[in-house]
């Protein structure tokens, strides 16, 4: 365990931590790992973290976060726990294969690397080092870019635990694979989480990741996760994330599809401190499909930033990006969308749509629908949107009797319905559904048995949004 | 006509303006229980108006006049507690509302009308009950349960599902403002026999249309014709008639 002190720069600490530790960070490394970590480490040296005069990070400002007092476990601990005593997943029939993290570090419960019948393999990433090399050689560091972001960096400079998931060629996943991050510890935590998830060809996997935190401390979660996606497989994917007002949580994908294969992602976030969801998609392949979908329901001083890029590099793909969201009080909002169609990806279609709903003149959003096309073939759209709700709908719903305060949760939900109704799992869309009504009533709080149930109730946060100030 | 009428919508010397400027100038309307009334008028001469503004709607400026229901000043009641108290408006032109089920949106309509009246929310079997039989009053056939509010529905089913509310409300007024615009004969033919099967004697109906079609499926007991934001003609079925042979050029000449 590592205490970063405040009298140097978080950077500065970060440095020196790795210098005087690397041989601990390392030992479980391959070949790749440990020369991906080399090269991570001299790009964070040179880009330190992110600032607002980046481009990229122009809405969400980190400072506060970066300035906080941090511990850093170079050293697992806890992998014994009964993850069931912190953690119990509340959305009925819902049978799912559940892996998870503790404050960064794979909870081992029974094995820490399993490999179940149809062949798939699930466990801890550093496991994952020690016993498969040779896939971890072939995709790890393959997909995530670290030379221009700084947290990217970093998270490769300091990966050592997280989620391993293969699986093979021509299997389709029966059960949804749910993996959970959760923090719950007396100090705050710097957790740089990592995650490598393979899926062979002709496979389907579903994967469900829910980020939630229990305690109250300034908890700052950078995850990486790179998944990649074979010929003619389909993931359906969903972030879930309900975390409480002190957190930071910057949750990274690279997504690489090969030729045919689908890809739909949504993100649902419900509430966060700060919460920045940066999905980059790669259609590395011909007749690729990629649906990125996200709600964002933020108050109080919640931050919410989606930065997507989506690069068809190939011809024949389709892609759509669909956020929507409502923000009240002084809640602000980020949506950076980037299509970038090159030269030769004919036949491209790319839709792009951004709609938001701001309660009061406090709250913020910055749209940034962007499309960059060199192909001349395709057909692309963008769009977004920032208003109230709808005068004439309103009038609608109460000239049959319905109330004004009933009439705008009418609207809002529906306008949240259309990124619900987009969940294929029925029971984590009825759920979701239910969770998406109570945000908008004001009565979901982040431990209110929601996705996640912990055992704190006394730590009830109540979070509302206010009809009267639509 | 009955021969005891029970007053229910009183308009006296209705001005309303949007914008500043005068649509409606000086509107005087007296609607008893179980009659029907029809408005005629072309386009633009403040119809929708006048319907709009009776429901609540408020982009108007009302700069004169009164509008009773049943003895109440409806300028003093919300959208909602007109509705409550047995206003319905049958919209021109329907709002989709998407992620919104018809199922929910008129559950929720319905309990908050009982709530209003003190009455407890209708039980879930009740209400799903009283929407088959409705639907099977009303001839319609398509499973409306889960669909959202209007999305994607055709213009003909807009103003069917109009009429399906305006059968689920129980309304004591209902304003059905051109009902008929958009429908096809068939079409026509259900909505019309549909407002008729919920035709009686303590509700009343004001029917808004620019044509007499409409008015041989729903026989008017009183005919209006609304010309420049003025009722200048009042009479009885023939009216519609006459006017539709002589087209509105024959008020415009009469005045």
């Amino acid at each position: 365990m590592i205490d970063l002190v405040k009298e140097i720069s978080l950077k500065d600490s970060m440095i020196r931590l790795f210098e005087a530790q690397q041989a601990l960070i390392g030992k479980n490394d391959t070949s790749v790992v440990a020369s991906r970590r080399q090269d991570a480490f001299n790009h964070f040296k040179k880009l330190g973290f992110p600032h607002t005069k980046m481009e990229k990070w122009r809405g969400t400002d980190l400072s506060r976060a970066l300035t906080q007092e941090y511990t850093h476990y170079l050293e697992p601990f806890q992998q014994d726990v009964d993850i069931e005593n912190l953690f119990k997943c509340e959305v009925p029939n819902f049978e799912t294969y559940l892996v998870t993290q503790l404050n960064g570090w794979y909870t081992y419960r029974n094995s820490a690397l399993k490999t179940l019948p149809n062949g798939m393999i699930v466990g801890s990433l550093a496991k994952a080092f020690e016993f498969y090399p040779d896939l971890v050689n072939k995709h790890y560091g393959q997909y995530a870019d670290d030379s221009t972001d700084g947290l990217i960096a970093l998270n490769t400079t300091f990966a050592q635990d997280g989620i391993f998931i293969y699986v093979p060629d021509n299997v389709s996943v029966a059960d949804t694979v749910q993996m959970v991050n959760i923090i719950d510890l007396d100090r705050n935590l710097f957790v740089q989480a990592r995650n490598l998830i393979i899926i062979g060809k002709n496979s389907k996997l579903r994967l469900v990741q829910c980020d939630d935190s229990i305690d109250h401390r300034e908890s700052f979660i950078n995850s990486v996760s790179e998944i990649s996606i074979g010929e003619n497989a389909t993931l359906d994917h969903y972030k879930l994330q309900n975390k409480d007002e002190q957190s930071t949580l910057v949750n990274t994908i690279f997504f690489d599809q090969k030729a045919g294969s689908q890809l739909t992602s949504s993100a649902i976030s419900l509430n966060g401190g700060i919460i920045r969801n940066d999905t980059r998609v790669k259609l590395g392949g011909p007749n690729c499909s990629a649906n990125i979908y996200g709600l964002y329901l933020m108050d109080k001083d919640q931050h919410i930033d989606n930065q997507v890029f989506m690069d068809h590099a190939s011809p024949h793909c389709d892609s759509t990006e669909l956020f929507k969201g409502i923000l009240d009080d002084h809640a602000s909002g980020v949506f950076n969308g980037h299509v970038l169609v090159r030269k030769d990806a004919q036949k491209t279609n790319a839709y792009q749509n951004n709609k938001n709903i701001l309660l009061t003149d406090k709250a913020v959003i910055d749209s940034n629908p962007f499309l960059e096309i060199y192909a001349d073939d395709v057909k692309c759209s963008h769009g977004a949107t920032v208003g109230q709700l709808d005068s004439e709908a309103m009038f609608y719903i109460r000239s049959r009797g319905i109330s004004e305060t009933n009439a705008r949760m009418l609207l809002m939900y529906a306008f949240a319905a259309e990124v619900v109704n987009k969940i294929t799992i029925p029971e984590l869309r009825n759920r979701l559904d239910d969770m998406v009504k109570k945000r908008l009533r004001g009565e979901l709080s982040i431990c209110d048995q929601c996705v996640l149930h912990c055992n704190s109730q006394e730590k009830k946060i109540k979070f509302k949004i206010d009809m009267s100030r639509i | 006509m009955p021969n005891n009428l029970t007053k229910m919508l009183s308009i006296k010397n209705l001005k309303v303006a949007i914008n500043g400027k005068e649509i409606l100038k000086g509107i005087n309307l007296e609607v008893n229980a179980g009659e029907v009334h029809a408005i005629m008028g072309p386009n633009g001469t403040g119809k929708s108006t006048l319907a709009a503004v009776i429901a609540g709607r408020d982009i108007y400026e009302i700069t004169d006049g009164e509008i009773k229901f049943k003895g109440k000043n409806l300028f003093s009641l919300s959208i909602e507690e007109r509705a409550c108290e047995g206003i319905f408006l049958g919209f021109q032109y329907p709002v989709e509302i998407p992620g919104v089920s018809i199922t929910n949106f008129l559950r929720t309509a319905v309990n908050e009308q009982r709530k209003y009246r003190g009455q407890d929310p209708m039980p879930a079997n009740e209400f799903l009950a009283k929407m088959e039989e409705k639907k099977n009053l009303l001839e319609i056939q398509a499973k409306l349960a889960n669909r959202s509010v209007n999305e994607g529905f055709s213009g003909g089913e807009k103003k069917k599902n109009e009429i399906f509310q305006m059968a689920m409300l129980e309304p004591l007024l209902s304003i059905l403002d051109e009902t008929d615009s958009g429908l096809d004969i068939d079409a026509l033919r259900i909505v019309a026999s549909g407002v008729n099967k919920l035709r009686n004697k303590d509700n009343a109906i004001i029917v808004i249309t620019h044509y007499q079609r409409l008015l041989e499926y729903i026989v008017p007991d009183i005919v209006h014709v609304l010309y420049e934001g003025e009722i200048v003609k009042t009479g009885g079925r023939e009216l519609a008639l006459e006017l539709e042979e002589k087209g509105y050029e024959w008020i415009r000449k009469g005045l």
